[in-house]
């Protein structure tokens, strides 16, 4: 799911970018309202991870691959806006592989990043408010919210490609195709994503942003650190 | 503090195992266009792609130059890229925490 140079216009790429550095901006704004010393590593590894699973594709359908996006595992793990920050980051990084177009770039912060990482965590905040309070739910919860975050992100592409694609195809077998495929690619996604939450919530559940009210006990400790005190 | 020694030792933890990843099970990635390749080739617009910048860059499409076992070569471009990001991940994150007047940093306490 990395758009190359070319798939699409200059325009539609150039508008993408814009909106892309808007959400990046409302990201970093958002994140340095609650980021703190202890979450920074965190936040660091949940993007090297992320670049790490994107390698593994594995198989979906005869010749055809998916791996994970990781926007809406980053955006449970550490937060949305962060999260969306994590995989903007690999994508960043990425480029240098000659994965995901330089100029394609805005789009594929749109595609990859914010749209899965937002997206993403409005269903799984959303199922939680329907599910009782557990580890349990939290675990499915992500699964569903990470399968259907990536089938967001084959629509958020196809919107591109019907406004700037460099190619007339009918556009409805391309809507068609891709969200086909990316629905299959999304059960990998969901799979990867409950099991990768389901560990974290097993060693740390603390860590994970997306289930912090489960790990209320451990919080009791005082919040405002006075200047001075120190261990 | 024993909690930031065992986030210490978490994030130390996921890093071994992200690098395990990249090094040891992304040579054995399936190697078949992913979902928009494979609709790209199937509806007839894969043709408009365009040279990547980077294209012929040190770490292009994951592999390291100058390493010729494909294995090794795509192995060792996952943990460069893991580093990396890791870092560019450290570097944005840390510079985004927030600055107070009434707070001395607390560096992680040694």
């Amino acid at each position: 799911m990395h758009i190359p140079d070319g798939f699409i216009n200059a325009g539609t790429s150039l508008g993408a970018g814009v909106i892309s550095a808007g959400g990046v901006a409302v990201a970093v704004k958002k994140t340095s309202e609650y980021m703190e010393d202890k979450q920074v590593p965190l936040a660091g590894l949940t993007a090297a991870f992320v670049f790490a699973v994107q390698m593994l594709n594995f198989p979906v359908a005869a010749g055809t691959s998916g791996h994970l996006l990781g926007g809406a595992l980053a955006a449970i793990l550490v937060g949305p806006w962060a999260g969306a920050l994590c995989v903007a980051v690999v994508l960043i990084v990425q480029a240098f592989f000659a994965d995901g177009g330089v100029t394609a770039l805005g789009l594929n912060i749109l595609d990859v990043s914010l749209v899965p990482a937002l997206g993403g965590y409005a269903v799984f905040a959303g199922l939680r408010r329907v599910l009782p309070d557990s580890k349990a739910s939290v675990t499915f919860a992500a699964g569903i919210a990470a399968g259907v975050s990536v089938v967001l992100s084959s629509i958020a592409f196809w919107s591109q490609f019907a406004l700037g694609g460099n190619v007339d195809i009918a556009l409805g077998s391309v809507l068609a195709a891709m969200v086909g495929v990316h629905t299959l690619i999304g059960i990998g996604e969901g799979l990867i994503t409950a099991a990768t939450v389901a560990l974290v919530l097993g060693v740390r559940p603390d860590l994970v942003y997306g289930a912090r009210d489960l790990a209320l006990p451990l919080e009791v400790r005082p919040q405002m650190r006075t200047a001075g005190e120190t261990s | 503090m024993r909690n930031i020694a065992t986030t210490r030792l978490f994030v130390i933890a996921g890093l071994l195992m992200s690098f395990a990843l990249a090094l040891l099970v992304s040579p054995y990635a399936n190697p078949n266009p992913d979902g928009l390749n494979r609709v790209a080739e199937d509806k007839g617009f894969a043709g408009s792609e365009t040279d990547h910048t980077f294209g012929d860059g040190p770490l292009a499409d994951y592999a390291v130059r100058g390493v010729d076992d494909d294995f090794v070569s795509k192995g060792l471009s996952g943990v460069i890229g893991v580093l990396a990001t890791f870092a560019l991940g450290l570097a944005l994150f840390a510079s985004l925490r927030p600055r107070r007047g009434d707070r001395t940093t607390t560096k992680e306490n040694d």
